[in-house]
């Protein structure tokens, strides 16, 4: 540790916390910013991409409570997304895991009130509450991921002119990327109001008080850089919408690559093919 | 005779906390003119360039561009006439990339795509940040990000530039390039600001403001050398200009 001008030990500033919060800023942003280069995926049209990626969701979370071993085959969607977008599976692994403690929350409960044993794994009893919060755990880093994968590989603003076209209102679509360029703004301040706290007060935790002063500080700065924001968009003639950039049109392969994931989809749903694999394999041994 | 490019007359603001930001400014622009607006803080400089594109409305006088009034009813005209640069670029960069940002407003306009392109082209080009268009404008670095602003407001075609304190925060380099940028503008330009040095390199006419009101307009020649005035008005001279020999008026 170096000295300081008495002599004494200087301790670094704790930037944990500050470097925490940057960093999922930067692996967001970065996640956004994927889209704009070119991949296996950006022929396809965004419609085809995003009912694609509605229909693994649908399929993955119709499985009953205790489903599994089902679940495992729809992995295939998030890592085929990822491998053809050219996505970087650390990104959106940190993200999904980011994201992991409302899934936790979901199902933290369920080993304490189902605790009847469903199934005897190498011996040892495994009650139905720890399977199911293992499902819910499974099926939300599933469809996470699968969102992730897609945000990557298509783009917020792209998606969204895609959303339009499947006949989402023009409002919602609107929302849905002034919140996200908000929310980078926001998550701005807050990053900037936090590493100053923490140069001045040398701790990482915040006092109650100091808590409820730093929050009143950046509703007012995010009201007032907000307000800054839309001044510099009404300037550049934003009038409330925002225009399309690039209007896609629906092709042969847009159809192919649906049906593909349908039937991907719906054959992974009906067969449990680990069963089935397991069974065969038995069989084959047997 | 043709109309002024900018006009305000008598214009006083007053804050909704009761404080008067300006007060019975008045003052007109020529089409092409370079016209810095100099002044401490508080002096009323980003209230003023707020008033030409109609974000803040006067309580009394008026503001024409183009011989148009500043009103609801005129802001669509104004706001593509007067093509604003915010004082912090990350304000102004809105979009996922310098391409799609640069897009932002011409995209606006309602223009065609091929227009588009051509623009954001033509935009970039200029401001030397062709090679950034794939680049998320988040990761770049400040005098990046003036540029990109700047192609931005350019790619819309705006016949006058208002620009808020262009060169803070850029290092010597970047600030210098913005200079030489500046000066190859034919546009209308007004610049508030506190580099006197880029005052002395890019505007041909001088406005000084002190508690919201015009203390002097003049060359820079005339005010630079007025140090009572620059005093008064909690500035000094520029540097360039202090290595100056004295006019001749002041020599012993």
């Amino acid at each position: 540790m170096p000295g300081g001008r008495c002599g004494l030990p200087v301790a670094p500033p704790s930037v944990h916390a500050v470097s925490g919060m940057g960093d999922s800023l930067h692996a967001l942003h970065s996640l956004d910013a994927m889209a704009s280069r070119p991949s296996a995926l950006t022929p396809f049209d965004p419609r085809a991409r995003i009912l694609a990626t509605l229909t693994f969701i649908v399929a993955v979370v119709s499985f009953e409570r205790y489903a599994v071993l089902a679940l495992l085959p729809f992995a295939a969607f998030p890592l085929a997304l990822c491998a053809a977008g050219g996505i970087s599976l650390r990104s959106v692994a940190r993200q999904v895991l980011v994201a992991s403690p409302f899934a936790i929350m979901v199902g933290i409960f369920n080993p304490l009130l189902d605790t009847a044993p469903l199934l005897n794994l190498l011996g040892v009893p495994v009650s139905g509450g720890w399977v199911s919060f293992g499902s819910i755990l499974l099926r939300f880093a599933l469809t996470v991921s699968a969102v992730l994968g897609l945000v990557a590989s298509t783009g917020l603003p792209t998606i969204c002119a895609g959303l339009e076209q499947l006949g989402v209102p023009r409002v919602f679509t609107l929302q849905i990327l002034l919140m996200q360029r908000y929310a980078v703004v926001l998550a701005g301040e807050a990053s900037r109001m936090r590493m100053a706290h923490e140069l001045r007060a040398g701790v990482t935790t915040l006092r109650l008080a100091t808590y409820a002063s730093l929050l009143g500080h950046l509703l007012l700065r995010s009201l007032d850089r907000a307000q800054r924001v839309h001044q510099a968009m009404q300037a550049r003639g934003f009038d409330g919408q925002l225009q399309r950039l690039r209007c896609a049109a629906w092709q042969g392969r847009d159809s192919v690559l649906l049906a593909a994931c349908i039937f991907g989809c719906g054959l992974a749903r009906s067969i449990n093919l680990p069963r089935e694999l397991g069974h065969w394999l038995l069989g084959l041994f047997a | 005779m043709s109309a002024p490019a900018v006009q305000l007359c008598h214009v006083t603001y007053t804050y909704p906390d009761g404080q008067t930001a300006l007060r019975d400014v008045s003052f007109q622009l020529e089409e092409g003119e370079s016209v810095a607006v100099i002044g401490g803080n508080g002096a009323g400089k980003s209230t003023l360039l707020l008033h030409l594109n109609g974000f803040l409305t006067p309580q009394r006088g008026s503001v024409h561009v183009g011989g148009l009034q500043v009103a609801r009813e005129t802001m669509v005209p104004v706001r593509r006439a007067v093509g604003m640069v915010f004082q912090n670029p990350d304000d102004q960069l809105f979009m996922s990339t310098v391409r799609d940002d640069v897009a932002f407003g011409p995209t606006n306009m309602g223009l065609p795509p091929g227009e588009i392109e051509q623009r954001v082209h033509a935009a970039l080009d200029t401001v030397g940040a062709t090679h950034l268009q794939a680049r998320p404008p988040h990761r770049l670095s400040g005098g990046e990000k003036r540029s990109v602003a700047i192609a931005g407001v350019l790619a819309m075609s705006p016949s006058i530039l208002v620009l808020d304190e262009p060169s803070d925060g850029l290092d010597p380099a970047a600030r210098r390039r913005l200079i030489n940028l500046l000066r190859r503008f034919t546009h209308t330009r007004l610049i508030a600001t506190h580099d006197l040095d880029l005052v002395l390199d890019v505007c041909s006419r001088v406005l000084v403001l002190r508690q919201g009101q015009v203390e002097a307009d003049g060359s820079p020649e005339v005010v630079f050398n007025d140090v009572a005035l620059l005093q008064r008005c909690q500035l000094e001279q520029p540097l360039g200009w202090q290595s100056r020999p004295p006019p001749p008026c002041q020599r012993g």
